[in-house]
């Protein structure tokens, strides 16, 4: 039997390339129109950037607050794009969302968001955006497969927002330890600037900061 | 006589750069194409499988091609939005003359009077003033083919000693560094050894961005536990994820290299064996690392002692690695030392030639590697062969039918050719898929050294900033619209498959190449029907080279997805053999046609060779009246001088014009915000952009990307000093001031790609 596929999302991998944003709007079911969010964190001080693809929530928020009942979640755990004839085009899926993902597509009158690439993923190919992914920050694959290749990472899929906790389809892959925060260049130079002294976690743990 | 078309609305209405955006069966959710084609991405030297979704002769659109064993799949934007630059608004489809009465600047002229002119130019200035006063530029954008008959035509066709390419400007350094310390020039490794070294060594490489792909084999490294140390004076984004990052002052990388070879000398970090039985000089470069303890080595790298040891102590102790650089070691005065010094420490470790034991350049154009394989580079004949070696030369000229003399010997670089411009000794150009009016440093000397020529011909499928100089202007091809090898950044020779015809009087470059020769009445030897007949002169010219192919055939790339040369097709005693190819060099017992059992180096006794060089400043040094250093490099939607992308309307978008990026602390001190205009100045020249205030860099150093033409191109500023024995320039470090500016004139009117 054919392992089961799974999406994963691993933020420490991103490089904000945006190969998913380019290829996501390549994709046939709508071309045109990227799914995917990719933004930095603090450009002024980091390159650190993050792409986020629709995690698929066990209890969609997004559906949850329809007045339209446009929302729909499958059986096997995708919740889809909101349907055309009944969308109302309010918003209230944009705003509500905890992750920040359907877009509202004004020129469409229509809330779209990513299916897991429905069209690709039903006929057994990967979802494009984890296809193309340089990084491979964006994965789609077997969980065995995962914990295997990864191994310094840890796999979740439930996440707090207040008081709301979201169990999602698409996964998480974060660092079993938190990685050493590198923030500044000027950290690791002979004579830093002053005024300016941030240390690197990885020259202080062995004795050099 | 060549003069600049000026920049005027009316030449960017008809030639661009304009954008290109996916509509029509491009953006379209019901075309069904007509076929789906094999290939590759047209950039950078990961080439990326890809395939064409073809529909009435025009891509419209791409499909991921995860049976490639080097991407499965991946590709960076670039590959992504690369099938927008066919059907292009900005595509040259005829020839034209260049013509100042014109509002564009140009007018359209038959393909065959083209062809005509060039050919009676080549003439007049070959008969006044002899061969070699013609000189060619060549581009490693082009298939292998094309490249190897481009050094035959210079040579056999021209008879011009003036042949050079734009390989020139991105990675020789690292070549010749190959040359002097294993005696070929080609990454020893495949990069399935990446994941499986416990330390990745990248120095001035911006792999996410420059080569975006293999960012996933050095996390997959990382996952496995592996090191990773990354040397670079920005923050890169692969930074971000390293274990250690050493913020190294541009142009000291020689210095930190010794020093890694002093502390791994001192700790006694050696392989001793491996030095002793393969390999010679390690005294030399021991003496000179013994000056270089890491008190000094921080000072003059600008990086912390404790970050030093630490890399050292990584380095010294690991069992297995794997060690990559790019242009930011190779782009300096001293391009040919840093590589030497860092082969110095893999050799000091004895990890090479084993799985997971790797060293290597990353490529940075298409076909970089093949395009500097067979001969458009001016030292250089086919299969490595070296142009100024008497058993070369004769082999050679044995093989196109020409007595030896009658081979033209060495010239000079690219940008010597422009220094014998200016002395009068060359009148005439003729350039392919290259833009040296971007590309090379002191732009302002290039476009005058273009301006000068008697005639110039460029050839290129879209009009480049070097085309508006030319006098005639010829419509090559894309490369969706030939096919062909290129060999890839691992020396895999892969295979380019054509998806569709060249649209109007546009043709195939090698075609080109065929109607000037045959134009000039010289056509023997320029007469192929097609790239396989060409593929197979080449092979057979590269047979007993060092860079040999003469095992592959187009049947063998398909079936084993790339061949990695060297791939004989007869054994050491001369039997027909199925060779397979080599992914991994230097392996224990391996054999080579150089050492010939000897050793596993290229060498007469098969050993590779340790460098005692020491450390020498760039050419400029930071002083009070230009107190800081510049360096350039690219971002990851744009590639080289920006000809293709910057007609890629979705690849603008994302990042449209160059930042130029300085530390907080360097901004605040001249008064300077985020978005700010910021003229930055040179001894040469100046510029001005906007700026992007990061804490990512050195704050005495500033950084601008290169793929921008006009007023807003970095090379204005940079310098035109060249690495002795590479001649490969020093963009990547000279001495600059800044100052807080007002927006520029070109603000108010072009768009931010033109
Ligand atoms: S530019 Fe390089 S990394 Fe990007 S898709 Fe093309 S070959 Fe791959």
């Amino acid at each position: 039997m054919k392992p089961e596929m799974e999406f994963f999302v691993e933020p420490s991998r991103c490089i904000g390339c945006q190969a998913c944003y380019h290829a996501c709007s390549e994709c046939e079911t709508h071309r045109g129109h990227s799914m995917i969010h990719i933004e930095y964190v603090d450009r002024s001080q980091s390159v650190q950037t993050f792409a986020m693809v629709c995690m698929h929530c066990h209890s969609p928020t997004c559906a949850d607050v329809c007045p339209a009942d446009a929302i729909k979640r499958e059986a096997d755990g995708r919740v889809m794009t909101a349907r055309k004839p009944r969308c109302i085009a309010c918003s209230n899926c944009v705003l509500a969302c905890p992750f920040g993902v359907p877009k509202m597509m004004s020129e469409l009158d229509l809330m779209m968001k990513c299916d897991m690439c429905y069209d690709r993923t039903s006929t057994g190919r990967k979802p494009m955006c984890a296809t193309v992914c340089p990084s491979q920050a964006l994965y789609y694959g077997p969980r065995e497969e995962v914990e295997k290749l990864r191994k310094r990472s840890r796999i979740v899929n439930q996440f707090q927002f207040g008081e709301q906790v979201v169990t999602t389809k698409v996964n998480m892959v974060i660092p079993r330890e938190a990685p050493s925060d590198i923030v500044d260049v000027t950290a690791a130079m002979h004579e830093p600037p002053t005024g300016r002294t941030i240390t690197l976690n990885v020259l202080t743990q062995n004795g050099g900061g | 006589m060549a003069a600049e078309s000026p920049l005027t609305p009316e030449l960017l209405a008809k030639f661009g750069p304009l954008r290109s955006y996916p509509s029509g069966d491009r953006v379209s959710t019901m075309v069904d194409p007509d076929k789906l084609v094999q290939t590759h991405c047209c950039f950078c030297g990961q080439q990326c499988g890809i395939q064409l979704k073809v529909k009435d002769n025009a891509v419209v659109g791409f499909e991921p091609r995860d049976d490639f064993p080097t991407n499965h799949g991946m590709l960076c934007p670039k590959g992504v939005r690369r099938y927008l630059q066919g059907s292009h608004h900005d595509r040259l489809t005829q020839a034209y003359f260049r013509d100042p009465s014109s509002a564009t600047g140009f007018r359209a002229v038959a393909y065959e009077e083209a062809i005509q002119r060039t050919a009676s130019e080549i003439q007049r200035i070959q008969s006044t003033y002899g061969n070699n006063a013609f000189a060619v530029f060549g581009g490693a954008s082009m298939t292998t083919e094309k490249c190897y008959l481009m050094g035959k035509f210079a040579r056999m066709c021209l008879k011009t000693r003036y042949t050079d390419y734009n390989g020139r400007l991105c990675m020789v350094s690292a070549g010749v560094a190959n040359k002097k310390a294993f005696g070929v020039d080609r990454a020893a490794n495949a990069m399935a050894d990446i994941p499986l070294a416990e330390v990745v060594w990248i120095s001035g490489a911006n792999v996410a961005e420059c080569a975006p792909i293999t960012t996933s084999y050095v996390w997959q490294a990382r996952d496995n536990g592996a090191r990773i140390i990354n040397v670079d004076p920005r923050l890169t984004p692969l930074a971000r994820g390293c274990d250690l990052v050493l913020p190294v002052k541009p142009g000291r990388d020689a210095a930190l290299f010794a020093g890694i070879l002093h502390l791994m000398i001192e700790h006694d970090w050696l392989d001793h064996d491996f030095i002793r039985q393969y390999t010679v000089d390690f005294d030399k470069a021991a003496a000179v690392a013994k000056q270089w303890n890491p008190k000094r080595t921080a000072e003059v790298t600008g990086i912390r002692q404790a970050a030093i040891e630490q890399a050292a102590e990584w380095w010294g102790t690991a069992k297995t690695s794997y060690l990559m650089h790019a242009r930011g070691l190779e782009q300096h005065i001293h391009g040919v030392h840093n590589c030497l010094g860092s082969i110095n420490i893999v050799l000091a470790s004895g990890r090479i030639g084993r799985p997971g034991c790797g060293y290597g350049t990353i490529t940075g154009q298409g076909n970089g590697q093949g395009g500097r394989e067979h001969g458009q580079k001016t030292d250089q004949l086919p299969g490595g062969r070296d142009v100024d070696n008497p058993q070369h030369r004769q082999f050679i000229a044995n093989f196109w039918g020409i007595p030896e003399p009658e081979l033209p010997h060495s010239g000079v670089d690219c940008y010597e050719i422009l220094r014998k411009v200016e002395t009068g000794e060359i009148r005439g150009l003729l350039s392919w898929s290259i833009n040296p009016a971007v590309s090379l440093p002191d732009s302002q000397y290039v476009k005058r050294m273009l301006s000068k020529l008697e005639f110039y011909v460029n050839i290129d499928f879209f009009l480049s900033e070097s085309g508006r100089f030319a006098d005639v202007v010829l419509p090559g091809s894309q490369h969706e619209e030939d096919e062909g090898v290129v060999c890839s950044t691992e020396g895999r020779v892969i295979k380019i498959n054509q998806a569709v015809d060249p649209p109007g009087d546009a043709k195939q470059d090698w075609r080109i190449m065929q109607d000037i020769a045959r134009a000039l009445g010289r056509e023997r030897g320029f007469t192929f029907n097609n790239p396989r007949e060409i593929f197979d002169e080449m092979c057979r010219a590269s047979a007993g080279g060092v860079i040999d192919y003469s095992g592959i055939t187009y049947e063998k790339i398909e079936a084993q997805n790339g061949v990695f040369w060297p791939c004989p097709a007869t054994d050491p005693d001369g039997r027909s053999i199925d060779h397979p190819g080599t992914p991994r060099l230097f392996e224990p017992g391996s054999w080579n046609s150089v050492a010939r059992g000897a050793g596993p180096f290229y060498f007469p006794d098969g050993k590779a060779r340790f460098h005692g060089i020491d450390y020498a400043p760039p050419t400029e040094d930071v002083d009070e009246t230009y107190p800081l250093m510049l360096t350039t490099g690219r971002t990851v939607n744009m590639f080289l001088s920006g000809n293709q992308t910057r007609r890629i309307g979705p690849l603008v978008d994302q990042y449209p014009e160059p930042l130029l990026e300085l530390h907080p602390t360097l901004a605040e001190k001249h008064g300077i915000r985020d978005r700010d205009w910021v003229t930055v100045e040179s001894r040469r020249g100046a510029m001005t952009v906007r700026c992007q205030v990061v804490a990512t860099i050195r704050p005495d150093v500033v950084f601008v990307p290169y793929h921008w033409g006009g007023e807003k191109s970095i090379n204005l500023v940079t310098i035109s000093a060249q690495d002795p024995y590479s001649k490969i320039p020093e963009f990547k470090v000279c001495a600059v001031r800044i100052r807080k500016s007002e927006a520029p004139e070109y603000a108010s009117w072009l768009e931010p790609q033109q």
